[in-house]
């Protein structure tokens, strides 16, 4: 192991971890808003739309980085769609920016925010929202005073998840961020680049960092879940 | 020439390789060649030297790496894991400056100080010597500062090529193997570094220590140092 100068690699080190929080909280904050109501949506419908559009948002579930990283790469791309529209709009292409990365994040973390969110909407069933409804709740009333407290521990789970997820993102942030520091290189990716350079001292740093922070939030998750259920009976 | 194959199928053997990315396309139709020519069979495996040292250095079954430098072959055999004396340079790499757009690039690289592009594309220099070489080429032009806020960078030379090809960035530094073939640049407009720009790109292989009794390795490295395989080597770009 070779002895590391501090102070750069803390500047650099510093500067990923940063911007992988960031990234990761702006994240969270976008797939609330955006899974709250998808997820209600898919719990309540029965139409024969639901099956696709539940498959698609638990496709970055199913595929491998790789294959989101290659389409985004194509999509916001000068002649992509996403780049097409990007650019009619006066905002350049989003490949190699942290607005990019951002948006793969939300689409590769999906799953994570839309399925504990459909769990909890599905667990509460029609019969709350009935209830409401007889009081003359308006349905848009009932829902922030009834369905989302009792959606609660799905919100928390789907926070914690995301929040996880995108932390422990990397095929994505590769193939479409360029590894510009303090705007698309993340603790992931620095510690990947660590080891192609043979800098083991570095990655063994970041790696053991991020490992203790994944136990951490699994072990988190476990013990709140027990006290829920205990809570339940 | 039949008897030869035939003889040679009997004892046939298998090799593992470990080849640097900017090598992709000759060192295939160089394997497809080796293995009509003694029977034995290549198995090619692409991706960064930095990535591909750690891998061996960690017990990975390669028989032979090719490298895209010079150094991490030097330290392999320093640290006991490639044979010594079996290191031998077998193709010099080219930089090229390219873009898929028809007239961006000059033939002088003037683009570069005149701007209109967004984005310039190029390999980590910490990890890939192509990457290194366009850092030196940048700091001898005097423009490394100005253009500094426009880089971005591909963990590989296949990553670099990927990003420019698919006109994320406008332009970038590539290797000349990527963009060559028939002697001629394919597609878009390039500008082909002049070797003084920066240190020469030297690409070493070594015979690893795993390939020692391997005559399919022995034999891949003597097919390499071939005049057949030179003329691939030269055809996509390189010097020798």
């Amino acid at each position: 192991m070779s002895f590391i100068t501090l102070p750069e690699f803390d500047r650099h080190a510093l500067s990923a971890v940063w911007l992988t929080l960031e990234l990761a909280s702006l994240t969270t904050v976008l797939l609330l808003i955006i899974a709250t109501p998808m997820a209600w949506w898919l719990a309540r419908c029965k139409s024969w739309w639901r099956g696709p559009i539940a498959a698609v948002v638990a496709l970055p579930l199913v595929l491998p980085p790789t294959v989101l990283g290659f389409y985004l790469l194509v999509a916001l791309g000068p002649n992509g769609p996403i780049g097409q529209f990007t650019q009619a709009m006066g905002w350049g292409t989003l490949s190699f920016t942290f607005s990019g990365l951002l948006l793969g994040s939300v689409i590769y973390s999906m799953p994570f925010a839309v399925q504990p969110l459909l769990h909890a909407f599905e667990a509460i069933g029609e019969r709350p929202m009935e209830v409401a409804a007889t009081l003359r709740a308006r349905p848009i009333d009932a829902f922030f005073t009834v369905a989302l407290p009792l959606a609660k521990p799905g919100f928390i789970t789907a926070a914690i998840l995301s929040f996880a997820h995108t932390i422990g993102e990397f095929g994505v942030v590769l193939m479409i961020g360029g590894n510009i520091p303090d705007k698309t290189r993340v603790v992931s990716t620095q510690i990947y680049g660590h080891v192609e350079a043979m800098e083991y001292a570095q990655a063994h740093w970041l790696a053991g960092g991020m490992l203790v922070f994944a136990f951490a939030v699994l072990l988190g998750l476990t013990l709140m879940n027990r006290k829920s259920t205990q809570v339940m009976r | 020439m039949a008897l030869y194959a035939a003889s040679s199928a009997a004892s046939a053997a298998e090799v593992s390789v470990a080849v640097a990315s900017n090598f992709t396309a000759p060192m295939q139709k160089i394997a497809r060649a080796f293995e009509l020519d003694t029977g034995h069979k290549a198995m090619l495996a692409f991706g960064a030297t930095g990535g591909f040292y750690a891998q061996i250095k960690n017990g990975a079954p390669f028989q032979i790496l090719l490298a895209a430098d010079n150094e991490t072959p030097a330290r392999l055999e320093k640290e006991g894991l490639g044979v010594a004396g079996t290191r031998f340079t077998y193709a010099i790499g080219k930089l090229v400056l390219w873009s898929k757009q028809p007239s961006l690039v000059d033939d002088k690289g003037d683009v570069l100080r005149k701007g209109g592009f967004d984005k310039l594309a190029m390999a980590n220099p910490k990890l890939a010597p192509y990457g290194a070489a366009a850092i030196e080429t940048l700091t001898k032009l005097g423009w490394l500062k100005q253009l500094k806020p426009k880089l971005v960078e591909g963990s590989n030379i296949g990553q670099t090529y990927q990003f420019v090809a698919s006109e994320n960035a406008a332009l970038g530094f590539v290797a000349l193997s990527q963009v060559f073939s028939d002697g001629r640049i394919t597609e878009g407009s390039a500008w082909i570094v002049p070797a003084s720009f920066h240190a020469p790109i030297q690409q070493d292989a070594v015979l690893l220590n795993t390939g020692k009794d391997n005559t399919a390795a022995t034999a891949l490295l003597n097919y390499l140092k071939t005049e057949k395989a030179q003329a691939i080597i030269r055809a996509y770009g390189y010097d020798l």
